[in-house]
């Protein structure tokens, strides 16, 4: 839901989310770059499971939660993307496995 | 400026530890370290400037022409911290600065816990919730996040899109969004248009003030190229899973609809009192910006010995008188150090005490201006309260129908209300509001959430990094 201003750009950074390779440019944000990707929900709330996307883009609100690398709940927008990250969107509620 | 790259370059105490790299933070730590403190800089972000500054540091020229010259303003604030002594540390969460000065702090998976003699809490302000029905809609966010995309990564956004509400805030980024050339279809303004006597009262100041001529300014040029509907008096968004259109009212009028799919929502800023909070300092609600505020001194002294707040998060002040206050804060800290005596502490504070009361001028007219309405402040029964719990605000006037002499922290108990991840940054202040206004009360009276370390998710992975002896490990294995 957000698109890049024409701006001359070096340093693509490429990565994958839900399995699928996106290339975003160094600076940009994991939520951000969930953004342009398309992506406003990012993961299902831990209560009533309703879509959930970015909000605040500064730390505060936790709406933009999801997996980096295997480690889950991670704020999207306070993570800088980095080449060969993976992102998975969609989580709910956290699991714990005995 | 000595850049640390994780936990393990952290000194084990500090003279100042300052938390936020805003301009309080960044004039602070440059005029701590001028006097030869030992400052340690923490910082969320991945790079230094607050949510002001945001991307100055690497912003092509062109996406600095579109931010405007206010925006530029922080290049002083960014050489001044990089050009001094003080060690800085981003993408640092600091989950706890307590009333013994240690500060809990972690960075990719690992965390340290170290001592400064003094702290400087420079955690800025937040965006008042704006608590409208389906304000949880992915494809709604606030008009800062569209703003900090501009800044850090020059995105805008794509399709129609409207933002509403009230504030400086908004017309800027209207501004910003018209320079970008990606406009917004309609701003849905919330601005009360009664004039109060108070308004009147304060507006001699306001002539004398440096917001006034560039304020309106702005308002006029946005107004030439975007449609503004005023005194909107009902908002709503709505879709099913995102974002479709939004439905407003004009003073008494009938509900009209706009398709859109991006929804920016502002009713101005307020306090980040979290740290502060949990630290023990006493908040104070200040009726005119209608938030809370810790209580401070001329130097920004807290309650609490050897803590400071500086910038937003001692009250909204705006980035100019944040910065000058951070410098006094900076000097303050290098005199009760005895580093710098306290004559000289004063000297070097006259400029930015200066500059401080030019920009205290005109600022309540401000505030009362901008002032959110109360229809906005308070939700209504089925939009939600509490964005984690998902709390609506028919549960938070119920219980407060039903057992009397409720405040936060009982809904806590009751609803789960304010206990998600975001520890109510997203509803501490509708609830205080909505009970005050239930009860028929003020807000001091009814009180807010009782805050406690750690101020942030940590993991218990990160926690077990924490440096530990044979001592530690026995006092908590059994066996």
């Amino acid at each position: 839901m957000f698109r890049r201003l024409p701006e001359t750009y070096q340093g693509w950074v490429s990565l994958t989310i839900d399995g699928g390779v996106c290339v975003g440019r160094e600076g940009d944000s994991v939520a951000a770059l969930l953004l342009e990707a398309g992506y406003a929900a990012c993961r299902n709330s831990a209560v009533s499971g309703e879509p959930r996307g970015p909000y605040c883009m500064m730390g505060v609100c936790f709406e933009c939660l999801v997996e980096i690398d295997g480690i889950a709940n991670r704020q999207a927008c306070l993570v800088p993307i980095a080449e060969g990250m993976k992102v998975e969107t969609g989580a709910g509620r956290r699991k714990v496995t005995p | 400026m000595k850049r640390l790259a994780s936990v393990d370059d952290l000194p084990a105490s500090c003279d100042l530890a300052i938390i936020g790299a805003g301009p309080a933070g960044l004039a602070a730590a440059a005029a701590a370290a001028e006097c030869g403190l030992h400052v340690l800089v923490l910082d969320e972000n991945p790079e230094p400037g607050g949510q002001i500054y945001r991307g100055l540091g690497a912003a092509p020229a062109s996406r600095r022409q579109i931010l405007g010259r206010d925006y530029e303003r922080g290049d002083s604030l960014l050489s001044g911290m990089l050009g001094s002594t003080a060690s800085y540390l981003s993408g640092a969460t600091v989950w706890m600065a307590s009333r013994d000065l240690e500060i809990g702090v972690s960075k990719d998976g690992m965390s340290r816990i170290i001592g400064a003699r003094r702290i400087l809490l420079a955690t800025g302000a937040l965006e008042r919730p704006f608590p409208i029905l389906g304000w949880t809609l992915p494809g709604v966010l606030t008009a800062g996040a569209a703003q900090g995309l501009l800044k850090s990564s020059g995105m805008v956004p794509q399709g129609p899109f409207v933002l509403a509400g009230t504030g400086p805030l908004l017309w800027l980024l209207a501004s910003q969004l018209i320079a970008a050339e990606a406009p917004p279809l309609a701003i849905l303004d919330t601005t009360l248009l009664a004039t109060r006597s108070s308004v009147v009262g304060a507006l001699p100041a306001f002539l004398a003030s440096p917001y006034l001529l560039k304020g309106l300014r702005l308002m006029r040029s946005v107004r030439r190229k975007v449609r503004v509907i005023g005194g909107v008096t009902e908002l709503r968004a709505l879709g099913e899973g995102h974002l479709r259109s939004v439905a407003y009212r004009v003073g008494r009028g009938k509900t009209e609809t706009i398709n859109v799919e991006g929804l920016f929502l502002h009713q101005g800023i307020a306090p980040n009192v979290n740290m502060a909070s949990a630290a023990g300092c006493d908040l104070a609600w200040d009726r005119v910006q209608l938030c809370w505020k810790p209580v401070t001194d001329s130097w920004g002294r807290s309650s609490v010995p050897g803590i400071s707040i500086a910038g937003d998060g001692a009250g909204i002040s705006g980035a100019e008188a944040a910065a000058g206050f951070g410098r006094l804060c900076g000097l303050d800290a290098a005199a009760r150090l005895g580093r710098i005596s306290e004559a000289e502490r004063d000297e070097r504070a006259l400029p930015a005490r200066r500059e401080l009361s030019r920009y205290a001028r005109g600022r309540r007219l401000l505030d009362l201006m901008f002032q959110p309405p109360d229809t906005f402040r308070r939700a209504s029964p089925d939009a939600i309260v509490c964005r984690c719990e998902e709390i609506t605000g028919r549960q938070v006037t119920e219980i407060v129908a039903d057992f009397g002499e409720v405040g936060p922290n009982q809904l806590k108990s009751y609803l789960r209300c304010g206990m998600g991840p975001c520890q109510g940054r997203l509803c501490g202040l509708t609830v205080t509001e909505m009970i005050a206004a239930e009860r028929n009360v003020s807000p001091s009276e009814v009180g807010y959430y009782r805050l406690r370390f750690p101020i942030k998710p940590v993991t218990l992975a990160e926690i077990a990094t924490l440096p530990h002896d044979d001592d530690d490990v026995r006092a908590v294995v059994r066996g």
